[in-house]
């Protein structure tokens, strides 16, 4: 099987499938105590445990997204201060013209906006996304990850033969089946 | 999933026995993939799309014509169009308030009515962000509205709740549609796998934006949704506080009240959960879904209606009493007009639609009637609508100024911008039925998986 295609992009490595998702932890587990990394799972939902396993924790998208609501608030709050005492100051029974008990909402709105845009837009480049086409679609079997299968891809290992190991840690057997993706 | 014919009367379990993950997604996929689209859809279909072209057509005559053509005048400046709004805006809530709240308090049963939920949401909150555009005099000037330099150097007033209310809306219809288009891509990616025809692969596939549902996807997910979730209830509380706040910032007699921020985060709750009764009671049937949306779903939705429907009885109490309790002179006259006046028909009609009605809601075998649900849901969204006629109407006809009391008398065009507005409605939410998955797909396969495996009720 080759899967290489238009865009000139290669994959070497193999995908073993599970039909369940903690036969795909236990394998996955064995594959990261024999010392593989660079793994990746494909799951039909978010399987808990495998970020652990895979040693990989979120860090960025809270920080963005506590940057982009304190951005947003002071932001929000200096426009209406702005507004309402530099740009266009309106003198009503002499009251104060920073008003920010009624600059409250709209900066809490304003926050929120920052956050929703925000959030969104570094889950996107976070997740490497719009990225419509990807080498790994080309993988048999690959569609069935969105809808009731658990892959484990294990890329192959420079200058190394792990077929046997690999045929030793996950026997081809129940709900079990691995595809050489050689490009 | 057909195999679930409705297993005797249990509105216990949230999924049905002989459900399982591959029968949801397979069944929902095909719902749009692969299904002869019913005679059903399209009748539905048709009816929308005449409503829809009422829609337009009252806009366009509104649009040549300008805002004489209903029935307002002064005093009564505000009629329809923001009684239209409120009502619009409030059925929003009930797909924020099932698919945020109760995502953060891990309510099982929200699962497989989100995506309804919050389709209906989207199209709601469109329905709602046009009404306050058409009613200003000159809509085309609405940007004015919008903080930017400009060569007359003016600002919009950052301290009126009207103000308040429009950035409210704006990142409310953001935050719908995000959070909606999120939940959504997991499900889009399935569709793309299992599409047949090319035209769903490109379309679809397009949609999703290329999400492989890798570890590092879910990952960033997760996080992003949970946060959006916990974003969108105090959202959504806002926005209703703030629409409560349009009416209360102001003097008008009726209106000038502190409690109408969570007054009316009430009734929008209520006219939520019931718009969201309306539709999945007939659509559980149309769609074979009643393996994976059960009685319990059901149930919980028609408690929810009774719960919203006690909070906003009491509001209402609180209305009448508060003017007697200050006795300031004006507003026990503006509630004496209320409860026995021109308006008094549509005061009672409220008070029976949203107030008693739903109390049949107490009685098991009451919520276990589907057609009696739909009804009373029915009541309390017509009520809902009238509630807020009332408000917006029955407190500027009768302002401080007993010279200028007037009646407002819709004209056939306020109540053709009304049905046009539910054909708007009606053509979105038809459209996205077939075209979208109505049930997340990948929220029950995780529910599923943790039931097959013993994770418990």
């Amino acid at each position: 099987m080759s899967v290489q295609r238009g865009t000139g992009h290669s994959l070497r490595g193999r995908l073993a499938a599970f039909d369940d998702p903690d036969a795909m932890l236990d394998a996955l587990r064995r594959l990261r105590q024999t010392g593989f990394s660079r793994l990746e799972v494909y799951s039909p939902y978010a399987v808990e445990e495998v970020d652990e396993l895979l040693g990989r924790k979120p860090r960025a998208l809270p920080l963005i997204v506590v940057a982009a609501g304190a951005l947003g608030a002071v932001g929000g709050f200096l426009l209406q201060y702005w507004g309402m005492v530099l740009g266009y100051p309106l003198n009503i029974g002499g009251r104060p013209l920073n008003s920010w008990p009624a600059f409250s909402t709209t900066t809490f709105e304003l926050a929120a906006l920052a956050i929703l845009l925000a959030g969104f837009l570094s889950f996107c480049a976070l997740c490497r996304l719009p990225r419509l086409y990807d080498p790994i679609f080309d993988t048999p079997g690959f569609e069935q990850a969105s809808q009731d299968r658990f892959l484990i891809w294990i890329p192959e290992r420079e200058g190394r033969d792990d077929g046997e190991l690999l045929r030793r840690l996950l026997p081809d057997g129940e709900g079990v089946h691995i595809d050489e993706v050689p490009a | 999933m057909g195999a679930s014919r409705e297993t005797g009367q249990d509105q216990t379990r949230v999924v049905e026995p002989g459900v399982t993950a591959l029968s949801v997604t397979v069944h929902v996929s095909d719902l749009v993939l692969e299904r002869r689209t019913p005679l059903w859809w399209w009748v539905g279909f048709g009816l929308s799309l005449g409503l829809l072209g009422l829609f337009v057509a009252s806009l366009g005559w509104l649009f040549i014509r300008g805002v004489g053509i209903w029935g307002i005048d002064w005093p009564v400046a505000w009629g329809f169009a923001i009684g239209n709004y409120v009502w619009w805006v409030g059925m929003a809530s009930g797909g924020t308030l099932i698919s945020a709240l109760f995502f953060l308090t891990r309510s099982e049963w929200r699962s497989a009515t989100s995506r309804l939920a919050e389709t209906m949401t989207v199209f709601c909150v469109a329905c709602a962000g046009i009404m306050p555009v058409i009613h200003l005099g000159r809509w085309w000037y609405f940007y004015w509205l919008f903080p930017y330099p400009n060569t007359m150097a003016l600002w919009p007033q950052f301290r009126s709740p009207l103000h308040w209310d429009f950035v409210a809306i704006l990142v409310y219809v953001a935050g719908s549609v995000l959070f909606w288009y999120v939940g959504l891509l997991p499900d889009l990616a399935t569709l793309r796998d299992r599409a047949r025809r090319r035209w769903q692969r490109v379309l679809y596939g397009l949609l999703a934006l290329g999400w492989q549902g890798s570890s590092r996807h879910w990952r960033q997910f997760k996080i992003l949704y949970g946060l959006f979730a916990a974003l969108m209830a105090p959202l959504v509380c806002s926005i209703h506080s703030i629409v409560g706040l349009d009416f209360a910032g102001g003097l008008t007699p009726g209106w000038h009240e502190t409690q109408f921020p969570p007054y009316f985060v009430f009734g929008a709750a209520l006219s939520g959960f019931a718009v969201v009764l309306m539709l999945v009671i007939p659509l559980r049937r149309a769609l074979d879904l009643t393996g994976v949306i059960t009685l319990r779903h059901v149930d919980v939705l028609a408690r929810l209606m009774l719960t919203t429907s006690l909070l906003l009885s009491y509001c209402y109490l609180m209305e009448v009493f508060m003017p007697f309790y200050r006795g300031e002179e004006h507003e026990i006259t503006v509630v004496m007009s209320e409860l026995g006046g021109t308006y008094a028909p549509w005061y009672w009609a409220k008070i029976i639609l949203n107030g008693v009605v739903p109390q049949l809601l107490w009685f098991r075998p009451l919520r276990l009637n589907r057609p009696l649900l739909f009804l009373i849901a029915l009541c309390v969204v017509v009520g809902m609508w009238i509630e807020r006629y009332v408000i917006v109407v029955g407190g500027l006809h009768r302002n401080h100024s007993e010279s200028s009391w007037f009646v407002f008398v819709p004209t056939v065009w306020d109540w053709a911008t009304l049905a046009g507005s539910v054909g708007l409605f009606l053509t979105g939410f038809f459209l996205a039925l077939r075209f979208i998955p109505m049930v997340s797909m990948f929220e029950l396969r995780e529910l599923l998986n943790k039931k097959t495996t013993g994770g418990g009720q």
